[in-house]
């Protein structure tokens, strides 16, 4: 206990600049994936039979070991935060874009189709039509990603990325438990924090009609 | 105002949906599609807003080929509603009754008035306003339904089986609201059903479809009079079909002229030695001028005798009646479906003119099986 302390006393500041550093690497990895995933998905469900194709293709990169993509873009963009960001945006994708897909092809189609016969464009259909209907999939999509983003970040340290990663690797390296547990409990604390911050966030974007249908079903 | 000119649908795979429609609609007209599942009458009202695209032919409104214009506006300016009712469920209802307004960038003001003023059309009262769907049944939602179809006062309005998926005594009193509604609007009608009375009440002219053609195109009575082939006359239906016999067309032709009335001055004893005289168990309540007043029967005499004395004390009121030159399928139908045991006629003002009980009814069935001119009354 004495050496966690002396271990704040000495480090507190930097311990919160790291945490903000993971923070701020994991959100706007999230964010990017936020801005590519929501549209390819929609866009997806006008093509329901490319669809499978393209989520299989992501399914598969989905699988690869993080650190083989975090050493597969070195080469490519070198080292830092940028590389870093982009390699977690890749993995930010898949749980919006399945999430989005399903969330709008699950619409019910009388609905689709009284839009369309009212005479909507394609995208007053999005805006009013599926976005609404589907936000709760899709949050929920989001919400997934960005607490894996957060236990991913970690690995950003391992290409110059920085966040508490560093105290990880640094601990594993030097043998010094300290450390670790540095590293690990912000990790687990943020991506605890944002799982429930996430959670109210997805009460209040769902409209307040399909809450009221929620409840009385 | 909208006119078929050899209009034709193929899907892909071959499937000939439409096969040379030629037809043209009046403006205030109430056109019902009608024909067996598969017969394309879907196919056919879905092209008039290019949610189905013809392979072949043209169609017109007020003389403007649709195929010239963007599916969006044309879409913007006709009214749809389907069977599903398709209300957005995140949507208040007098989000979901203006939306189309919103698309046509009304100010939400004039958005908020007009939603009101579309509410009072249909008995609704505005705290519906900021209700959601769900909160409604079957029947006010798709009532909502039809006045989204209203709301940007569009000329021509097409409808999917509108009333198929409510219960039937919902079904009857929103088919009659609407044919209201219709005539006081005067809104160009297309509506798909496959039930045929639901044709018969509401449609001006009703289009029987078979295999994409069109079979006959004609008036109710029309078309329950001659029959175009065999397939029509399948389709309507026998019981119909004797319903439509020329010579019983009014109520007031079959009839019973002299119903057994009572004042409401008259006493409880007066009325129970009535009934017994004339063997019936029902009085009908006229004042002074044979004007309606209620009805009394046994039970309500039993129940009641012991505190009141006269009939207009103990009177009911709430009756149900049909006016003479209503027609005899509408009151048939009326009688069987509500299970009623006779019904009053009146006149325009409310003298009661008759009665129309099941015995009238079982004579006008026998006179049709076995054939005889002259309706006969019971007396
Ligand atoms: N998208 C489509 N592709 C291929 N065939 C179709 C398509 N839509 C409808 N059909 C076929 O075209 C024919 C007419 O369809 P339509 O929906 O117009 O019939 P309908 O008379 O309205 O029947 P129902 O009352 O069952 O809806 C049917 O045989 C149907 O199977």
């Amino acid at each position: 206990m004495d050496t966690v302390l002396q271990f704040f006393s000495t480090n507190g500041d930097e311990m919160l600049y790291k945490t903000w550093e993971h923070l701020y690497i994991s959100l706007i990895a999230a964010i990017l994936g936020i801005l590519i995933a929501v549209p390819l998905g929609i866009a997806l469900t006008r093509f329901p039979k490319g669809a499978g194709f393209v989520m299989g293709v992501l399914g598969v990169i989905q699988t690869f070991p993080s650190f083989a993509i975090l050493a597969f873009f070195i080469p490519l963009l070198g080292v830092g935060k940028t590389p870093a960001i982009i390699a977690l945006f890749f993995y930010s994708v898949l749980p919006i874009l399945r999430n989005t897909y399903t969330g709008v092809s699950g619409i019910q189609k009388s609905l689709i189709e009284s839009g369309r016969g009212m005479g909507m464009t394609g995208w007053e259909r999005i805006r009013y039509v599926e976005v609404p209907l589907a936000i709760p999939v899709i949050m929920a999509g989001i919400r997934l990603s960005i607490v894996y983003l957060i236990g991913w970040a970690t690995l950003a340290s391992f290409i110059g990325g920085g966040g508490l990663g560093d105290y990880i690797f640094s601990g594993l390296n030097l043998y010094q438990p300290e450390f670790i547990i540095a590293g690990a409990v912000p990790v687990t604390v943020l991506a605890l924090l944002t799982d429930l911050l996430l959670g109210k966030v997805e009460g209040w974007v769902t409209p307040k009609g399909m809450k009221k249908m929620r409840e009385a079903a | 105002m909208l006119k078929f000119d050899h209009v034709s649908k193929i899907y892909k795979g071959g499937k000939r949906a439409v096969d040379d429609l030629n037809l043209e609609i009046a403006k205030g007209e109430f056109i019902c599609f009608i024909g067996p599942s598969g017969c394309g009458k879907t196919t056919t009202m879905k092209m008039i807003n290019r949610l189905i695209e013809p392979t072949n032919g043209s169609i017109y409104i007020n003389g403007e080929n649709i195929m010239e214009k963007d599916p969006v506006q044309l879409r913007r300016k006709i009214g749809y509603v389907i069977q599903q009712i398709g209300l957005f469920p995140h949507m208040t209802i007098q989000e979901n009754i203006s939306l189309v307004l919103k698309l046509l960038k009304w100010p939400e003001e004039k958005r908020h008035a007009r939603a009101r003023e579309l509410l009072t059309l249909v008995d609704m009262t505005p705290d519906y306003l900021e209700k959601y769907p769900h909160e409604l049944s079957g029947g006010q939602q798709q009532r909502i339904g039809v006045l989204r179809a209203l709301a940007a006062d569009q000329p021509l309005i097409l409808m999917d089986e509108p009333f198929g998926a409510l219960d039937p005594i919902t079904r009857d009193s929103l088919q009659e609201e609407f044919k209201k509604l219709q005539k006081k609007l005067d809104k160009t009608i297309v509506f798909v059903t496959h039930d045929m009375d639901e044709a018969i009440k509401l449609a001006d002219r009703i289009v029987i479809m078979r295999d994409g053609q069109l079979v006959q195109c004609d008036s109710p009575d029309e078309i329950l009079r001659n029959p175009a082939n065999e397939f029509v006359e399948e389709f309507i239906g026998k019981d119909r079909l004797l319903q439509a016999r020329p010579n019983i067309q009014t109520v007031e032709q079959i009839m019973n002229p002299k119903p057994i009335t009572i004042t409401g001055e008259r006493t409880l004893s007066e009325a129970i030695q009535l009934m017994k005289q004339q063997r019936v168990d029902t009085l009908l309540v006229v004042d002074e001028a044979g004007v309606l007043q209620g009805f009394i029967d046994v039970e309500i005499i039993d129940q009641k005798r012991k505190k009141e004395n006269l009939v207009k004390d103990v009177v009911e009121t709430t009756i149900f009646t049909v006016e003479k030159d209503t027609l005899v399928r509408d009151t048939v139908r009326k009688i069987l479906k509500r299970g009623m045991k006779y019904v009053p006629v009146v006149d325009q003002r409310h003298h009661l003119v008759g009665i129309v009980t099941r015995a009238s009814l079982v004579d006008i069935v026998y006179d049709s099986i076995w054939g005889e001119d002259e309706v006969t009354n019971i007396g």
